[in-house]
C-alpha cells in the first residue's frame, strides 16, 4: 500500500542513520463512553495507521486542522501516550518494545517544546531551576556543571543570565517559549517535536523565535517535527510537509512540490482558506471547502474526506485510497489533482 | 445625517485604568472613523489596544478602576461619550453589537442556542418568544447555519467551534445594529472555517450594509476584508490609511515590520530566515518618553526622544513618525 517515497529500498529503516525516526502503520484509538447504561464503547481513531520516515536534520511538518491526530501523533511518536499498535523506530531502536530504564535514557534525545508557553512551565518555579531539573534527572553532573549549562542554555536562547533567578511570570510570552525551548535542548537531544512553538506567539516575536528554531537546528544539527495550523509558516520554515486527515497522512512531499502543486483536494483546499496579506488578491474566486470535519468516531465510509470534497465520485465513497506514491511524491487520493 | 458622515467618529478616546503601582493609561488619545457599510481594521499585537477600544466603546470597561473618557464619540451623529450606564445599555445589542473570539466562552452553556441568540429582541424590542424563535431562524438562515430548524433547540456544546461562531454573529445583528464589532472572530477556528466566516461577514456587508470593526491581529485578515485601516501600538493609533496605501505605501517602522515579519505562503524556503522587529511591545506603566517604538526601531534618531503626532503623509493616510514629521522620506529601497 505505501510506496518507497515512505519506505526506502533498504528495507530496513533501521540500518539507514539518515532517518532518525520511522513509525509503521502506527495506530492510537481511544475508547470512549460505555459503561453499564451507556452501551458498548465507541472508538476514536485518532492515529490511524500512519507510516513515516523522518530524515536527519530536516524540518517535517505535520499540518492539518484541530482534531486530525496531529498533537497525538507527535506525542505517541516520542511514546509519551502508548500506540495502540505499529513501530516507531529511533535510529534502529523499536521504542515500541522498550523497557521503562532504557527508554528513560532515550528520552535525552528525543524531546519537546510545547504550545502554552505559560502552562508548560511550572509556575513555583524559577527559571534556574527549571532548566536545570531535566540535566538532574539524566544525571548530567556536579551541581557547578549544572549551573553552568543552564547559563549556556539561556545565552543559547538569546536571554542573558539574570533570568535564571526569575519566575516564569515575570517573563514575556516569546521569553517563556525561549525558556521552554532551552529546557528542551538541555540534555542535547537531536530530535524535537515542536508542537505548535510558535502559534501563540505575536507575529514579531513569532519571527524571531522560528530564526531562533531555524539558528539552533543548524548549530546542534537538530532535527524537527514541527506540529502546525499555520501553512504560512510550513511555506517559511519546513523542508517536507505531512498533511493529515482525520488520523490519516493524505499527502507528504518537499514543502517546494507541495505548495506549487498539491495532490490532494484536502491539501489545495487547505492552502486556499489562508487568508492572504495583499488586498489586490482578494475577492479572487477560491475554491472552499464545504461543511465539517466528520466525527473521528464516525468515520465516512471510503475515503474519509469525500464528504467534504468537491471532486467525489462514486468510488471515494466505497473504496478507500491509501497512500500512494505518485512521481515519488505521496498522495492518498483516487483522483489526485492535475496541473 | 448625510450618507457620506461616518457611522462611527471617534475622538481623542482615553482609556486609564488605577492600580497599586499607579495609573496606567492603556489608551491614549485615540481617533477615528467608521464609514457606513465599510469594514474597519484595528490590527496590532497583544497589549496594543485594539480589544481595549472596542470595550472602551461598548461602555464595557470595568469600573471603578476602568475610567473612559473622549473628547466625542459619534454613533450615526450622536455623541455617546457621556451617556450614563443605563442609556449605555439600550444602545449596546441594539446600535452596536459585538463578537467576540471565542464562542464558547461567551455562550451559557445550559441554555438553548435560540433563546440567547434572540435574547436583544427580547431586551431591546420587548418581543414575545415565539416572534423571538421565528426572527433567530431567519437569522439563522442568513449566516448559513445548515438545518436552522433543528439547530434552535441545540445546546451550545452540540455545535462545531464554526457552527457557534454563526451563531453568535447571528445575535449580534438580529437587532439589525449601525456597527458590528468583532473581536478576533476567526482566531480560535480552523483556517477553512475561518474562510467560510470570513466570507459570511463580507456577504453580510454587502447584503445587509452592516458596518463592521474588525479587530484582528491577522495581517492576511486585513488585506481579505478591511476598506480602512488603523494601526495600533502601545495604546496609539501609529498608522491609519486606506488598505491600499497601507500594503502598498506602509509609512510607519512598526508597520513596516510586521508586513515583512508575515510569513508568506508565496515566500520560498530559500528566505527561511525571517526578518522580525527586534525586542518587544513596551510595559505600558513604563513607556519611553518620546515615540513609543523608537527602543525597537531600526531608524530611531534622536528626535524621536519627544512624542511624534498622527499626522498626514498622503491623502487618508496618516502616521505616527518624526520620519514624515520632519518631511523626510524613508529611502525607497526599504520600501517593501
Amino acid at each position: 500500500m505505501t510506496g518507497s517515497v515512505l519506505q526506502p529500498e533498504t528495507g530496513t529503516a533501521a540500518q539507514d542513520d539518515r532517518i532518525v525516526l520511522s513509525t509503521r502503520d502506527l495506530t492510537k484509538h481511544y475508547r470512549v463512553g460505555g459503561g453499564m447504561f451507556a452501551g458498548p464503547p465507541r472508538v476514536v481513531r485518532a492515529i490511524d495507521g500512519v507510516t513515516l520516515d523522518i530524515r536527519a536534520r530536516e524540518t517535517f511538518a505535520l499540518v492539518g486542522e484541530s482534531g486530525c491526530g496531529k498533537t497525538t501523533l507527535g506525542r505517541v511518536m516520542l511514546r509519551l501516550q502508548e500506540p495502540t499498535s505499529g513501530t516507531i523506530r529511533y535510529r534502529g531502536t523499536d521504542l515500541t518494545g522498550l523497557g521503562e530504564g532504557p527508554m528513560r535514557a532515550l528520552r535525552k534525545n528525543l524531546q519537546i517544546v510545547f504550545q502554552d508557553p505559560f502552562a508548560s512551565l511550572n509556575p513555583r518555579m524559577r527559571i534556574g531551576e527549571i532548566l536545570a531539573e531535566p540535566l538532574r534527572s539524566h544525571g548530567y553532573g556536579t551541581p557547578a556543571e549544572i549551573r553552568d549549562r543552564c547559563t549556556e542554555l539561556l545565552e543559547m536562547v538569546g536571554l542573558r543570565r539574570q533570568y535564571l533567578r526569575n519566575y516564569p511570570h515575570q517573563l514575556s510570552g516569546g521569553q517563556r517559549q525561549r525558556i521552554g525551548i532551552a529546557r528542551a535542548l538541555a540534555n542535547k537531544p537531536d530530535f524535537v517535536v515542536c508542537d505548535e512553538s510558535v502559534s501563540a506567539l505575536d507575529v514579531s516575536i513569532q519571527a524571531q523565535v522560528l530564526n531562533l528554531l531555524s539558528d539552533l537546528q543548524d548549530q546542534l544539527k537538530l532535527t524537527y517535527f514541527f506540529i502546525t495550523h499555520d501553512l504560512a509558516v510550513v511555506r517559511q520554515f519546513a523542508d517536507r510537509v505531512g498533511v493529515m486527515f482525520l488520523g490519516r497522512l493524505v499527502e507528504v512531499g518537499t514543502t517546494e512540490e507541495l505548495f506549487a502543486r498539491p495532490l490532494h483536494p484536502y491539501t489545495m483546499l487547505l492552502m486556499s482558506a489562508v487568508p492572504r496579506p495583499d488586498p489586490r488578491k482578494r475577492g479572487e474566486d477560491r475554491p472552499m471547502m464545504r461543511g465539517e470535519i466528520p466525527s473521528p468516531m464516525n468515520l465516512p465510509k471510503g475515503c474519509r474526506f469525500h464528504t467534504r470534497c468537491p471532486f467525489a465520485r462514486d468510488i471515494c465513497r466505497v473504496e478507500d485510497p491509501g497512500l500512494q506514491t505518485l512521481g515519488g511524491r505521496a498522495v492518498a487520493c483516487h483522483f489526485p489533482l492535475e496541473d | 445625517m448625510g450618507a457620506d458622515d461616518p457611522i462611527l467618529s471617534v475622538r481623542g478616546l482615553r482609556t486609564e485604568f488605577s492600580g497599586d503601582r499607579g495609573d496606567v493609561r492603556v489608551l491614549d488619545d485615540v481617533s477615528f472613523d467608521v464609514g457606513r457599510g465599510k469594514i474597519v481594521g484595528l490590527v496590532g499585537e497583544s497589549g496594543s489596544g485594539k480589544s481595549m477600544t472596542a470595550l472602551s466603546l461598548m461602555g464595557l470597561v470595568p469600573r471603578p478602576q476602568g475610567n473612559v473618557s473622549a473628547s466625542s464619540i459619534l454613533l450615526d451623529g450622536r455623541d455617546i461619550s457621556k451617556l450614563e450606564p443605563a442609556a449605555m445599555r439600550r444602545i449596546r445589542g441594539r446600535d452596536i453589537a459585538m463578537v467576540f473570539q471565542e464562542p464558547m466562552t461567551s455562550l451559557n452553556p445550559v441554555r438553548k442556542v435560540w433563546e440567547q441568540v434572540g435574547e436583544p429582541l427580547a431586551i431591546h424590542q420587548g418581543l414575545g418568544r415565539s416572534a423571538i424563535r421565528k426572527r433567530v431562524l431567519d437569522m439563522f438562515d442568513l449566516v448559513g447555519i445548515p438545518e436552522p430548524k433543528t439547530r434552535l433547540d441545540a445546546y451550545p456544546h452540540q455545535l462545531s467551534g464554526g457552527l457557534r461562531q454563526r451563531a453568535m454573529i447571528a445575535m449580534g445583528l438580529i437587532c439589525e445594529p449601525k456597527l458590528l464589532i468583532a473581536d478576533e472572530p476567526t482566531t480560535a477556528l480552523d483556517v477553512t472555517t475561518q474562510a467560510q466566516i470570513l466570507r459570511l461577514m463580507r456577504d453580510l456587508r454587502d447584503r445587509v450594509g452592516t458596518s463592521i470593526i474588525m479587530i484582528t491581529h491577522d495581517l492576511g485578515i486585513i488585506a481579505e476584508m478591511c476598506d480602512e485601516v488603523n494601526v495600533m501600538y502601545a495604546g496609539q493609533m501609529v498608522e491609519q490609511a486606506d488598505v491600499f496605501d497601507l500594503f502598498e505605501r506602509p509609512s510607519h517602522p512598526y508597520t513596516r515590520g510586521l508586513l515583512a515579519s508575515i510569513p508568506r505562503a508565496t515566500v520560498a524556503r530559500a528566505a527561511r530566515r525571517m526578518p522580525s522587529i527586534p525586542g518587544m511591545v513596551p510595559n505600558l506603566a513604563k513607556l519611553p518618553p518620546g515615540c513609543r517604538f523608537a527602543p525597537r526601531c531600526s531608524d530611531a534618531m534622536p528626535q524621536c526622544q519627544r512624542p511624534p503626532d498622527l499626522l498626514p503623509v498622503g491623502v487618508g493616510h496618516s502616521a505616527r513618525c518624526w520620519l514624515h514629521s520632519a518631511g523626510a522620506a524613508l529611502p525607497e529601497g526599504e520600501m517593501r
